[in-house]
């Protein structure tokens, strides 16, 4: 037991060390803040340009402009309406000079109406807006014509209640479901990168290793199979440290933002209903998926003798962590389809698509438990397997790099 | 006998690397390993490690197999140089002792006394791809003894070494063994085994050729020559009985002689002849045994 922490410290540290791995985390973090504070930093651009707030309104009524300010200051639009008076001709040249961006025509021929005009349909965002403010300010000189008061008014315009509600019982409420896709997403995303990126170290790894023949050394000093289960257990641990930093970051990113996670950008990404649970699905099937692939890795790494030869020989366990991610990513907007039930006990595609299906639907207890129990006896079996071809596969030297040597790897092995 | 190679033979499919091969090496000996490339050395090697199972026969160190209980009175250093390239020199040989079960602090001691007694102790912060071949050697060399192993096993030690190095590095072995560890190495180099070693092997296609005493394997091989530096004509002296072989030299004439009586003989006729200015019974190189042992079937 002692050796194998020996490796497992070995592992995590000089991976640690490595600048490569400090650059890629304080970069990933970095973004982050970067990311976080994107509405800050766009504001503090537009803090510049105060006309942004200013609409300039051509008032063709009898003095309505207070009011419509007034509408205005009750949606807490920030919009400061500015009364022109040059003809509509002068203001359409400022607009193409580019002095104002756009200006309100305001009429009242018996009815209250209004021109939004601007430069590009680009504008028509902050219309909706001016015309809320328009419709409520005729709505007011309405009600006020017609003597209604204030609670006559508010019962008028009371909204009605609208619920959505779906009838099969896995789904979950269309509310919860646009919050979780954004999290799910965010997350298979995260384990798709963790489990291409920390397997391909592993191979890396021992094939560095066996390329400069300082394998031979280690495996007269300890067996094959501790070595190759120290080295992955040292990669994983290493990166769930740099998942917790990421995490950690975020948090943190967000924090310092100063925005609510309830708001904007963040409740699109389903931040403000955070299940702990669905933490928990992630971490577990990042390990399982992880430790599926960094057996597969370790197997595959022992296999060549040149480090140039690792990626060849990884292309196809790339390929089936890629279908897995492309399964789970089309299943987001699908996660009901029977490709994807299916495909969630797969095992090699099962991390993914099955925590895909947890995050989107209410399943029951029994499917995840089946497929992870799945997994476990795949890594198992893969486990086994592995340690064969990775005894014999870190003494073959030769052009080896054909799936082909796996046998040859086994026979070796065996002979042990 | 502390290693015992009893029998052992292995074979890769229908490929026969090591055949019926025995050895024993006493407590603290040394044991020289010839072949020429793809003799069986490195296989052999390989199964006294424990890395390769024989597939008859049986190895036996102090009378136990070699495992991983027991790898830490194991030293080994390999054929081609296996150290990590990128990892700095002092980190990587305290890794692998400790590995071999040698505790940090020790191996901390001992890795500076060695790049000390090897000069160059500012190494240790280096990584191993920055130094040249023949200092990675003098690492590597040091990756294999730092801790303390009791049966010390190396592949081709002294290849690619200027001789500087090399008598650096046999200097170390030599102590080494002084310490009391039991030393198996192979070489290509007949005179460092010649130099070095009490016994030998020479593997030829996975069997041992000649093996034993360096001293029982040349007097066994025979094949005495005499060297005779002088003047007068010799080739009458290749008439004597027990000359086997008749070859004029610069300076005189080289006789391959059956026994040692024989010269005695030559050394009379020769007086005769003239003024005698040189003589001497020179015993066969293993060098001269090696190639007719060996080489002949590679000829």
């Amino acid at each position: 037991m002692h050796s194998f922490w020996i490796i497992f410290k070995q592992a995590f540290l000089t991976k640690a060390r490595t600048k490569s791995f400090i650059i890629t985390t304080l970069v990933v973090v970095a973004s982050f803040f970067l990311l976080a504070n994107i509405p800050n930093i766009i504001a503090a651009f537009e803090g510049d340009e105060a006309e942004e707030n200013v609409l300039h309104v051509l008032d063709e009524t009898a003095g309505l402009v207070p009011e419509l300010q007034t509408q205005f200051d009750l949606m807490d639009s920030g919009i400061e309406v500015v009364p022109t008076y040059l003809t509509e001709e002068e203001l359409q040249e400022s607009i193409s000079e580019g002095t104002i961006d756009d200006y309100l025509v305001l009429t009242q021929n018996g009815q209250l109406g209004a021109r939004y005009i601007s430069e590009s349909a680009n504008e028509m965002g902050s219309g909706i807006e001016i015309e809320t403010a328009v419709q409520a300010l005729h709505t007011a000189l309405t009600a006020e014509s017609l003597g209604l008061d204030d609670s006559q008014v508010g019962q008028l315009f009371m909204p009605v209640e609208f619920e959505r509600q779906a009838i099969s019982e896995s789904s979950k409420s269309q509310e919860e479901l646009s919050q979780a896709r954004g999290l799910v997403y965010v997350l298979i995303m995260l384990i798709y990168v963790a489990v291409i990126y920390y397997p391909n170290m592993i191979a890396m790894e021992v094939a560095t290793e066996k390329s400069s023949r300082v394998m031979e050394i280690l495996i007269s000093s300890v067996s094959p199979v501790k070595h190759m289960f120290a080295k992955i257990l040292g990669i994983g641990t290493l990166g769930i440290l740099q998942m917790m930093i990421f995490g950690l970051g975020g948090y943190f990113a967000i924090q310092t933002a100063g925005t609510d996670l309830t708001e904007g950008f963040f409740s699109v990404m389903g931040f403000s209903e955070v299940k702990i649970s669905l933490f928990l699905f992630a971490i577990l099937f990042f390990l399982l998926d992880y430790f599926l692939y960094a057996v597969l890795a370790a197997l595959l790494g022992s296999l060549v003798s040149r480090t140039e030869d690792v990626q060849q020989l990884m292309l196809p366990m790339m390929i089936l962590i890629i279908i897995g991610s492309l399964i789970a990513f089309s299943g987001i907007s699908i996660p009901e389809a029977g490709y994807v039930t299916v495909s969630s006990f797969i095992p090699f595609f099962a991390p993914l698509v099955m925590f895909l299906r947890v995050g989107m639907l209410d399943l029951p207890l029994w499917e995840p438990l089946l497929s992870i129990g799945i997994m476990l006896v795949t890594i198992g079996i893969l486990g086994w397997f592995g340690a064969r071809v990775y005894r014999g596969g870190v003494l073959m030297y030769g052009s080896s790099q054909s799936l082909k040597d796996i046998r040859k790897a086994i026979r070796l092995g065996n002979n042990k | 006998m502390a290693l015992h190679v009893e029998q052992v033979t292995k074979k890769f499919g229908d490929f026969t690397a090591v055949d019926n091969l025995s050895m024993s090496i006493e407590e603290g000996g040394m044991h020289g390993f010839l072949g020429a490339n793809g003799a069986g050395k490195t296989t052999t090697f390989r199964m006294i490690l424990g890395l390769l199972d024989p597939t008859h026969g049986t190895v036996r160190w102090k009378g136990k197999p070699i495992t991983y209980s027991n790898s830490p009175e194991i030293g080994y250093l390999p054929e081609e140089r296996g150290l990590y390239p990128k990892m700095k020199v002092e980190e990587q040989l305290v890794y692998l002792a400790q590995l071999r079960k040698m505790s940090k602090a020790d191996a901390k001691r001992e890795t500076a006394a060695w790049l000390e007694r090897f000069e160059v102790p500012h190494y240790g912060q280096k990584k191993v791809e920055e130094l040249s071949k023949g200092n990675q050697q003098k690492i590597q060399l040091i990756a294999s003894l730092l801790h303390k192993p009791s049966l010390l096993i190396l592949d081709e030690p002294f290849s690619g070494l200027d001789p500087v190095n090399v008598e650096m590095l046999k200097r170390a072995i030599l102590d080494f063994q002084k310490q009391g560890a039991t030393i198996v190495f192979s070489s290509h180099r007949m005179d460092h085994v010649e130099e070095l070693c009490d016994d030998m092997s020479i593997l030829d296609r996975g069997k041992v050729v000649a093996g034993g005493s360096i001293k029982k394997v040349k007097r066994s091989f025979g094949k005495l020559k005499v060297r005779l530096n002088m003047d007068a004509d010799l080739s009458g002296l290749s008439k004597i009985s027990g000359v086997e072989n008749f070859t004029k030299t610069k300076d005189g004439a080289l006789f391959q002689i059956a026994d040692e009586d024989v010269a005695q003989v030559l050394l009379a006729n020769a007086m005769n002849l003239g003024t005698l200015r040189h003589f001497a019974v020179e015993e066969p190189s293993l060098e001269e045994i090696f190639i007719a042992k060996v080489g002949k079937n590679h000829a």
